[in-house]
């Protein structure tokens, strides 16, 4: 089993209210087959047999799913390899001898809580402001009474895949939050069961993301390329759409 | 305490009908008198907390996580069941709780598993409405697969990611009655203890994980949702926070805790690699649908696949044994998880495995990819193979995909009754947190079905039956108990931290998953468990005396939050050792290696089974195991719960 | 406030609409380049061609068409600037920033749109000066500017322009903020279609290839003049 000797540049913060540094860390050893954050794990295990406090890092499915793990691996969230979270990349991917950067997901609307740990509320917000259809629990008709086209539905779920773990925020040199909220937009306001609060829907999600603070699109595509869901950010044009419509809707029309 | 599990008058068909015409009623005017707490966030949890608020209930809901959106749930992969008939194959919702009842290995109450069936077609009614993206044909219609223990094609899927969809719409139901004031959520917030008040679940202890700030939260009636207990075996398919804390708690205050020897091993996970590993990662069942699982007919072709001397290529199809087609005509590939696993340690026992540990078999598509062509196989487990890819490093379109078992889900919870109340009053329990519906073994895609029967449909008809019984508001955190439970709480965080002693907290729960895995896993033995218990006992021990904890409990703080969670497995272990060790049998996710049938058993030799099958004892096992706390230490007390089952026939569960 | 109004003011204060703005002013001065250059390009015909739609622009409408299209400008330009210098205060204050530069996709000319875009309203406020507010030179004496065709008297632009163009700096700073005109429209014309919703992954090439097309031709024709007349082929 190969190992690898990496020097780790890697952002300490102890608490929001304190100003965070960049730590310097040999981490030697590491075994090619393990994931990145275990590579974070045999480091830590070694952090604690000096009794010092390990780098706090937010994880848990680590397998790709769940969206907690939040740092970035030289300046790119879950790393250049592309369509992997944090806890997929795997250390076969880096060289011995190598210096690798971690720091936290940066944006303001993501205050960092400790070293690598940031809060991520605001996206909840953005849902809870109109991320969702409002049916009530067993006023469902039966699931086949609505045929939904199968490219609707393909798209639908592509964009539904999203596991908001806020890369496209920290890859985006504004901190725009447009795929995020586009990808659940997209995936609602494609189907069927989504056409009565559409313009409900984009507005108040929009409306919820400007008032989180995030920046604005540029039309840049970073959010695209650092996706591990590799969300189309054809999204963004159909929000961008929706957005028009529902706005102008909204001045001019009663129904 | 005698267990009453309440279950309702009438035939099997007519119990849920007849019990939701008897349930009390809240009126709506009342129902937001009354406070629920929610503890997880799952599919169980966030369906519970959504739909309960929907009713007018005030709800609080908790969850560890920094959002109700990572939680575990949303990690399965392959589908969920209902009794749909929608391909025409003869499906129903009898033969669904046949197949249940059959797949639990004649282990779980028949009126829970028959109200299960019944529910699980509302279920994808309510989620399709919601907009979770099932599978669909071309013709705009849902689409199905089958799965592991059924004949028929009853799974509906979103690709790989069904958990998450499912989860998704169950969060975004919950942020929506978040957004309209009916439920309070409560994130990085982790449940440190039950508070009962005159033998009533009224209220939680919690730790703010980001301040370490200890608070108390009052209630009519606490529901539990906090998912199973496979990480006490520390490598599992669990996510990483998965733990167990919440059920041991509400145990330690008097519910009991049900079965917990039922754990099941996924057959299809990628096999460990190194000890530094921190979890496993399943590979979906569905993969069986085409996949071919098979290990060298030889040894001598095993030991050279293991030193690299030869590929599975190499291996002509003469040499290579499909031991689950051999074995299981007519079930072949998609046998129960629980055959399958042992299926394949039992290979790899035999010296036949061919990872470089030994510990793995082939899951093959060489011939389906023939079949088929590489691109059908793409459209149907492109993101699995991807997955594969990522991980092991291999292409699995090229070389076959190796698997070997891994803990996966836990069948054991507290006990619950129909209601799915506790023996403790006032504390229910929904999802992989109970026990209920699974028997000894739980069915692939049943375990989403499962949580969204009891958050979305059970739940909410059933509560009232204990909240109408109870003045709104009766309790508030003034009471004694809470501030008890809550110096409680701070007295056992300051011991942690005053320990100072040389072991991280991951040294334990390796060494408690090691042992746990060792004799408490796929085949366990009486010498094995008894052995189990006494170095539970010694490292709980070691760990009070010898943990490490550095920085405070008054801020972030994971070694801290790992040790409670770890602390409370210390002695949940020896609790489903002593389960596993009472139950003189084999059944579904518990097999004792005393207990299997032999070249001489009757029943092998008139072809009903085959040798090495689990062998049950229906005469003196067919109830539940229902444990109870009696301090720390002491042997927990056995209680039982008889089974009657007036419906199905007990059998040899046969997949030949 | 009346609800359309209130409308429009919750469009230009949120990210989106503030695009919008962006969008659709960038298309107004997107296709008054175009014009421009087309009338710019008849430097090439000759004096007579040039001078006579000089002459059209400033008369036609009875001479308020120019006034006209002045003031569409004027509120366009001013809208487009206003939104994106709001929105680009409000993306610097993001907090969006790393020890390593991890950039992987944004184009050179997408990260240069505030430099090109205000390095391009200076160019403005100096052409207008010099071509039409006529500052600092004689462009207005009409004993240098008067050309007479069948007896009517005209301005004679096309001398202006080559005279413009004689001095060197001017030429130089003309040169550099068409370049970066150019860079502007090569990212600008395209985020057009996708902030109105009209940019597809399947139509994303062709609205690249066709941006980047129309931002070369605009160079091209626009420097193609004040070179000619540096090389004496426009005199």
């Amino acid at each position: 089993m190969a190992k690898l000797n990496l020097t780790l540049k890697i952002w300490r913060q102890p608490s929001p209210d304190n100003d965070g540094w960049i730590e310097t860390r040999k981490a030697n050893g590491i075994p090619t087959e393990a994931s990145f954050l275990e590579m974070l794990d045999i480091v830590n295990q070694e952090i604690l047999e000096e009794g010092a406090d390990p780098i706090h890092f937010d994880h848990d499915c680590r397998e790709g799913i769940c969206g907690m793990c939040s740092l970035t691996i030289n300046g790119v969230p879950h790393s250049k390899e592309e369509g992997v979270t944090t806890c997929q990349v795997h250390m076969r991917k880096f060289n011995d001898g190598d210096t690798i950067w971690i720091e936290p997901f940066r944006a303001n609307a993501f205050p960092v809580m400790k070293d690598l740990i940031v809060d991520r509320t605001s996206f909840d917000n953005i849902i809870a402001a109109g991320g969702y259809i409002d049916v009530r629990t067993g006023s469902a008709p039966d699931a086949n009474s609505v045929p939904i086209p199968k490219d609707q539905a393909d798209w639908a779920f592509d964009a539904a895949t999203c596991i908001g773990c806020g890369a496209c925020v920290a890859s985006c040199k504004n901190s725009s939050a447009m795929l995020f909220v586009s990808a659940k937009a997209s995936h609602l306001n494609t189907l069927p069961q989504g056409q009565p609060e559409k313009d409900k829907r984009v507005l108040a999600m929009v409306r919820q993301m400007d008032e989180e603070g995030f920046g604005n699109c540029t039309n840049q595509y970073e959010c695209e390329a650092a996706c591990p869901k590799l969300i189309s950010a054809d999204n963004i044009s159909k929000l961008n759409r929706d957005f028009a419509l529902a706005s102008a809707k909204e001045a001019v029309a009663t129904v | 305490m005698s267990l009453n599990s309440n279950i309702p008058e009438g035939p099997v068909t007519e119990k849920w009908t007849n019990h939701k015409m008897n349930s009390k009623l809240i009126n709506p005017a009342n129902k937001r008198k009354y406070n629920i707490i929610v503890v997880g966030s799952g599919l169980a949890g966030a369906s519970a907390a959504a739909t309960l608020s929907e009713l007018g209930y005030k709800i609080k809901c908790f969850c560890y996580q920094d959002s109700p959106r990572r939680a575990h749930s949303i990690a399965a992969q392959g589908g969920i069941n209902a009794a749909k008939n929608y391909q025409n194959d003869g499906d129903s919702v009898q033969r669904l709780f046949y197949d249940t009842v059959k797949g639990g290995d004649f282990r779980s109450r028949e009126a829970n598993v028959h109200r299960l069936a019944e529910v699980s077609v509302n279920i994808i009614d309510q989620a399709t409405a919601q907009g979770v993206p099932f599978a669909r044909e071309y013709g705009g219609l849902l689409a199905n697969r089958s799965f592991g223990g059924a004949q028929v094609s009853r799974t509906f899927y979103a690709r790989g990611q069904t958990g998450q969809q499912l989860l998704l719409g169950a969060y975004q139901a919950l942020e929506k009655e978040i957004n309209n004031g009916g439920v309070e959520m409560f994130t990085r917030t982790e449940m440190v203890d039950l508070v009962v008040v005159d033998g009533h679940a009224k209220g939680i202890v919690v730790r703010d994980m980001r301040n370490g700030k200890i608070k108390s939260y009052a209630a009519d009636t606490v529901i539990l949702a906090t998912g199973g207990y496979g990480n006490v075996f520390y490598l599992s398919t669990n996510a990483m926070g998965c733990n167990a804390s919440a059920a041991v708690k509400a145990w330690k205050k008097g519910a009991y805790f049900a079965n917990p020897c039922y754990t099941q091993i996924h057959p299809t996970c990628i096999p460990v690699s190194g000890d530094y590993q921190s979890k496993l990662t399943l590979m979906s069942e569905s993969l069986r649908n085409d996949g071919r699982i098979w290990a060298p007919a030889k040894k001598e072709d095993a030991q050279a696949i293991r030193e690299g001397k030869k590929t599975a290529a190499d291996i002509p199809d003469e040499d290579r044994d499909y031991y689950l087609e051999r074995k299981y005509p007519s079930f072949g590939n998609l046998a129960p998880r629980d055959i399958s696993s042992r299926a394949a340690k039992e290979a790899c026992d035999d010296g036949r495995g061919v990872s470089k540990t030994g510990l793995g078999v082939y899951l093959d598509f060489r011939d389906p990819i023939e079949r088929l062509g590489e691109d059908a196989i793409r459209a149907r487990y492109g993101n699995l193979f991807q997955m594969y890819e990522k991980i092991a490093g291999t292409n699995p379109y090229k070389e076959p995909m190796m698997i070997y078992p891994a803990v996966h889900y836990t069948m054991g919870g507290l006990w619950v009754d129909y209601n799915l109340q506790s023996n403790l009053t006032g504390l229910h329990v929904l999802g992989e947190a109970n026990f209920s519906d699974h028997g000894a073994n739980r069915l692939g895609a049943s375990a989403l079905m499962q949580g969204l029967a009891d958050g979305y449909f059970v739940i909410p008809t059933t509560i009232a039956n204990y909240l109408a019984t109870q003045k709104p508001g009766s309790v508030t955190i003034d009471h004694p108990e809470f501030t008890e439970a809550e110096k409680a709480v701070s007295d056992s965080i300051n011991k942690l931290m005053s320990i100072q002693g040389t072991k991280t907290v991951d040294h334990f729960h390796r060494e408690m998953g090691l042992l746990t895995w060792d004799k408490c896993g796929m085949d366990r033995r009486k010498e094995g468990l008894e052995e189990a218990i006494t170095k539970i006992k010694a490292l709980r021990e070691e760990f009070y005396n010898d943990v490490r904890i550095p920085g405070t409990a008054e801020s972030i703080n994971m070694e801290l939050e790992k040790a409670m969670r770890v602390a409370d497995f210390l002695e949940f272990a020896e609790m489903l050792y002593e389960d596993a060790l009472d139950r003189e049998e084999s059944c579904g996710g518990h097999f004792r290696g005393e207990y299997q049938f032999t070249e001489d058993s009757p029943e092998v030799k008139s072809g009903k089974t085959q040798p090495g099958e689990a062998l049950r004892d229906d005469d003196n096992f067919c109830y539940v195991s229902a444990w109870e706390y009696r301090g720390y230490n002491q042997t927990p007390a056995l209680h039982k719960e008889v089974l009657e089952y007036e419906n199905v026939k007990l059998a040899i569960r046969s997949y030949a | 406030m009346s609800s359309p109004l209130l409308s429009i003011t919750k469009l230009w204060s949120s990210s989106i609409g503030k695009k919008i703005v962006v969008a659709l002013t960038g298309i107004v001065l997107t296709l008054f380049l175009a014009g421009h250059l087309s009338g710019n390009l008849l430097m090439y015909v000759g004096e007579h061609a040039f001078n006579e739609y000089a002459y059209f622009l400033h008369h036609m409408l009875h001479g308020g068409g120019v006034w006209i299209a002045r003031i569409v400008l004027l509120v366009c330009i001013t809208l487009h600037i206003v939104a994106t210098v709001q929105l680009t205060i409000q993306n610097r204050n993001s907090g969006t920033k790393y020890q390593v530069d991890g950039t992987q996709r944004s184009s050179l000319n997408s990260k240069l749109m505030i430099w090109s875009g205000l390095t391009i309203i200076a160019f403005i406020i100096y052409h207008i000066l010099h071509f039409t507010a006529r500052v600092g030179n004689e462009y207005n004496n009409p004993d240098l500017y008067k050309v007479i065709y069948d007896g009517k008297e005209y301005h004679n632009a096309y001398k202006m322009v080559i005279d413009g163009f004689s001095w060197f700096p001017a030429t130089l700073f003309y040169v550099i903020a068409v370049t970066l005109l150019c860079s502007h429209l090569s990212h600008g014309v395209a985020s057009i279609f996708q902030t109105l919703g009209l940019r597809s992954s399947k139509t994303d090439a062709l609205i690249n290839k066709g941006a980047k097309l129309y931002s070369i031709i605009i160079w091209v024709g626009f420097i193609s003049i004040p070179i000619s007349v540096m090389l004496k082929i426009i005199k």
